[in-house]
């Protein structure tokens, strides 16, 4: 072992028997009462380290991390933008956290006024009529919405209707979630200028489609232009319209879901406003839904009930909504992040929501200009950028070798977060770059130069980027191995 | 503008770069039809210190009662190093470790994660999170489906004290692949199964057995797994983190294990927060691994033969296998996942056992002192961890309302979900569930029992 590694150690290698953090524990000397058949023999493999060695551990695994409060963090579909610690601060008051999620509502009328107000302004936001907060991350905001437009046409007996419809170019959680609700998933290609294919979705849809699921602006960087034929063929047919929320930042207070046709739309708190994204979440994924899905809406949802001019407020729960899709966490959802999105949305307020997506927009189209300017080829070079954008090294990798791995790694050694690699997968060697509105364009300079270094040295100087990083805390990583010579906790290998 | 940093030159700049004359003509590709000029509804901004004024009323307003409800998240203390590092930014605003070199610290905090889980639950493999312990327990079914197919079965059988919401969102999660989920038969003596009662012919894909159950009683977790095994089942444990630092780990339960195990992580370091975030965890045997959905981070070497970690058997996942994925989820709880390893890090073996005695000792305490007031007595028969089912003489719910207005929250009203339960499980009207963990005081205590005798010498017409 090295210096670095042993200083990077895992707990468990730096664990001693008998050492503690006593401080942290109950002082509780006596045997339990509990029988003894119940009590396990072995004793759990828990590090037994001093509270300053767990202090300085995660605080140096912090220090390895890329962060968007530490680097430009241009990662396409995922809204990377400023966290403002506002919003963390205020969600972590104790009332809110120390509330017991079965509490009376005697004692959560401050909680609930503002998960209700929550409500209020992200179905403003979206143009629909009612709202669930409950989903605990856009994949089961997708989850419910599939599951509401299921039990929609359930409830008028068409069975059949069990094709969910799903352009080529959408999240991978799209067809994940239909599968997962009982659906078959029919892709749609997309055309040549990053639309939807018409011609291909008037022969797609009949008797058995259930709904389409879009993202609009789309996966691609661009607004589906043909969203309004888009919506009167699959209405036609008599399917529903389902909104995937992951690029909402783009259109906040420009055009509304609900007037496109939209009858469900899941939200990604954690990108259009603001909530963290902690390394992997937690998440949030509320669902909107318009007049003809309210009664399936998962719960509990917050009700208003205004006594005396006095507003009381409450859950509507399954007895209130017989019709819901059920349940789907073991409260009411991710209360904290939702806090977190309240305050974000206030501070941010009626006029800020049209400035992130004019921003936020300026900023992608800046920057898909002067990445063109500067050489690099655009997948959909006529047309505007949504908030994000995609490029292409299929013409780089061929003539010399530059892989978008290559530049994402080479990006990593010039202290910029990667964007999106090979996604969406229909454009090859692509990046999808979404810078969002927090960024200043001295950043965005400073990334388009990192970006022109690259590419100079590789097509100009020959250099190889295939070794890259080199100034990370490890280098490439060997995934095959990883895969194969399973390693997955610490002591044991399989 | 708020969060924004653009000044006037900087925007001119910018759209004379794109060629466009105004922010909006960036637009122009959206049917003018559709475009709006303004939102309705949402409020006009208020500064930080307005903000902050509103959220400091608004969370005041739901005071800081003292707290005996458990029924599935728990008030624990939680040290002051896990959230002063976990809010850390490096931590707090990174994303999924998609890019290995650069989330070196998220990836090695969750393999630490992955190990201590497996030492808790005693088996081979731990997923990186899942949402919560309900949908950990739909995602398990799920998983032992696709696991078990030889069972041919898409019937899920439920212990009695599997928790009632755990089995509502299951179904809404898992039903519409045709999942079934049943209660086994309840022995009212004890809470636990009627083994005299039970269909010796069934043959399910998978047993949920909850221990401590929802009720907060201790069972023979060896004799169901090995019941179920014996009719090809599968054995999907519920088990709470704290608990297990005392009782015997999923994967030691009867002759061959439990095959996965899961549940609820709050207890952990993650503050009761209104339900949420909180993070289901779940482990399993070695040869499931495969099926295991959500991220596994993986210990390798870099070029230069050191050692690092990654996210690993990717091909599992939904943005590798779209329509074939083991599972939609994406997006998991990542931060509550970084809190519960420094949580558990500080606790050690010793720590959590400690908090885990304390807590099953002040709840014991609790009930002895509820079942001297007369009107009160205990529910079931049985060893209890750290909840106790109580039944009074008369509903719930008033009793609860008049605790609340003492400031304390005197538990959990079972009768609410009863009507759920079924016929089977008898009569559980007039039941409360309480729970006092390490951070109830002798004094809190007291105070709760005697609030109770004074309200329960009420005669039941007037509290009524």
């Amino acid at each position: 072992m090295n210096v670095q590694e042993k200083l990077d150690s895992t707990l468990f290698e730096q664990s001693r028997r008998g050492r503690r953090a006593f401080a942290q524990a109950p002082d509780v000397t006596e045997a339990t009462d509990l029988p003894q058949a119940l009590l396990r023999r072995d004793r759990p493999g828990l590090p037994e380290v001093s509270e300053l060695q767990v202090v300085r551990h995660f605080t140096r695994l912090s220090q390895k991390n890329f962060s968007i409060d530490t680097h430009f963090y241009p990662l396409g579909s995922c809204t990377m933008k400023y966290n403002p610690r506002a919003c963390n601060t205020l969600a972590s008051l104790p009332g809110f956290t120390g509330r017991h999620p079965l509490g009376p509502l005697s004692h959560a009328q401050g909680f609930l006024s503002c998960m209700w107000e929550l409500q209020e302004m992200l179905k403003d936001v979206t143009g629909m009529q009612g709202v669930s907060l409950t989903p605990m991350a856009g994949a089961q905001g997708e989850l419910a919405g599939v599951a509401m437009i299921r039990a929609y046409h359930d409830s008028r007996g068409d069975h059949e209707r069990r094709e969910i419809l799903v352009p080529d170019a959408a999240h991978g959680t799209n067809p994940a979630t239909a599968n997962m609700c009982g659906c078959k998933v029919r892709e749609l290609p997309t055309t040549a200028e990053g639309d939807v294919d018409i011609e291909a979705l008037k022969a797609a849809v009949g008797e058995h489609t259930a709904g389409i699921m879009l993202t609009n602006p789309s996966t691609l960087g661009v607004f589906e232009r043909d969203i309004i034929a888009v919506d009167r063929i699959v209405r036609d047919a008599g399917g529903l319209l389902y909104y995937d929320g992951a690029n909402l930042n783009a259109i906040l207070g420009k055009v509304l879901p609900g007037d496109m046709g939209f009858d469900v739309i899941h939200m990604n708190l954690h990108k259009t406003f603001s909530t963290p994204h902690g390394g992997g979440g937690p998440g949030s994924g509320a669902v909107g839904v318009g007049e003809r899905l309210l009664p399936f809406l998962p719960t509990p949802v917050v009700s208003r009930t205004l006594r005396d001019g006095e507003a009381h407020y409450g859950w509507l729960t399954e007895r209130d909504l017989p019709q819901s899709i059920g349940r789907l966490s073991g409260f009411m959802g991710n209360a904290g992040v939702l806090l977190r999105a309240y305050v974000y949305m206030r501070m941010v307020g009626r006029e800020g929501m049209r400035r992130i997506a004019e921003y936020a927009t300026l900023n992608a189209n800046y920057l898909q200009a002067r990445l063109q300017d500067a050489g690099f080829e655009l997948a959909f070079p006529n047309r505007r950028a949504s908030h994000e954008f995609v490029v292409t090294l299929k013409r780089e990798a061929r003539e010399f070798e530059l892989t978008a791995m290559d530049v994402a790694k080479a990006l990593l050694d010039r202290g910029y977060h990667a964007p999106t690699t090979y996604f969406p997968l229909l454009v090859p060697e692509c990046l999808l770059i979404e810078p969002t509105e927090t960024e200043s364009k001295q950043t965005l300079d400073g990334f388009v130069d990192a970006m022109i270094d690259i590419l100079s040295q590789a097509r100009d100087r020959g250099a190889s980027f295939k070794e890259a990083p080199h100034s990370m805390p490890v280098r490439r990583l060997d995934d095959v191995k990883a895969a194969r010579e399973l390693d997955v906790r610490f002591g044991k290998t399989a | 503008m708020p969060f924004i940093p653009h000044t006037e030159e900087d925007t001119a700049e910018m759209l004379a770069a794109i060629g466009a004359e105004r922010i909006e003509d960036l637009f122009d590709e959206i049917p003018a039809e559709l475009r709006i000029d303004s939102l309705e509804r949402v409020p006009k901004a208020l500064n930080e210190m307005e903000v902050s004024r509103l959220m400091h009323r608004r969370a005041q307003r739901d005071g800081a009662p003292s707290c005996f409800i458990g029924a599935g998240a728990y008030e624990h203390h939680i040290p002051a190093a896990v959230w002063e590092i976990a809010t850390r930014g490096e931590f707090y605003s990174a994303y999924t470790p998609y890019q290995a070199e650069a989330s070196q610290g998220t990836l090695q905090t969750i393999y630490e994660y992955q190990t201590m889980m497996c030492e808790l639950t005693g088996l081979d493999v731990s997923n990186a999170s899942l949402y919560d312990g309900a949908s950990a327990v739909a995602e398990a079914a799920l998983m032992a489906v696709r696991s078990n197919r030889k069972a041919g079965s898409r019937k899920v059988l439920l212990a009695p004290g599997v928790n009632p919401t755990y089995r509502k969102v299951a179904r809404a999660i898992a039903g519409n692949q045709g999942l079934e989920f049943e209660y086994l038969p309840m022995d009212t003596a004890d809470g636990g199964v009627d083994f005299e009662r039970l269909d010796q012919d069934t043959a399910p894909v998978a047993v949920v057995v909850q221990q401590p159950s929802f009720f907060g009683t201790l069972a023979d977790v060896d004799r169901l797994t090995d019941w179920a095994h014996d009719r090809g089942a599968f054995v999907v444990a519920v088990v709470n983190p704290t608990s297990l630092a005392l009782l015997k780990a999923p994967g030691h339960w009867g002759e061959a294990g439990a095959d996965i195990a899961c549940g609820e992580g709050q207890p952990l370091g993650v503050p009761l927060s209104s339900g949420g975030p909180y993070f289901g965890f779940m482990t399993c045997k070695q040869q499931h691994v495969r099926q295991m959905p959500g991220r596994i981070v993986g210990r390798t070497t870099d070029l230069d033969g050191n050692t690092g970690y990654a996210l690993t058997l990717q091909a599992r996942e939904q943005h590798i296998r779209r329509t074939k994925a083991t599972s939609n989820i994406c997006t998991n709880q990542g931060l509550m996942v970084t809190a519960a390893t420094i949580y558990l890090s500080l606790l050690g073996a010793d720590g959590l056992a400690a908090v885990a005695k304390a807590s099953h000792r002040n709840t014991a305490r609790l009930a002895r002192g509820l079942c001297g007031i007369a009107g009160v007595e205990p529910v079931f028969d049985a060893p209890h961890f750290h909840e106790f089912a109580l039944r009074l003489d008369r509903p719930v719910a008033p009793v609860l309302e008049m605790l609340a207005a003492r400031d304390i929250l005197g538990g959990y009203d079972l009768s609410i979900e009863y009507p759920e339960f079924g016929p089977e499980l008898g009569n559980l009207g007039h039941v409360l569930l309480v729970c006092a963990t390490e951070t109830k005081t002798d004094a809190d205590i007291e105070a709760y029992v005697t609030a109770m005798r004074e309200i329960l010498e009420t005669p039941v017409a007037q509290s009524a």
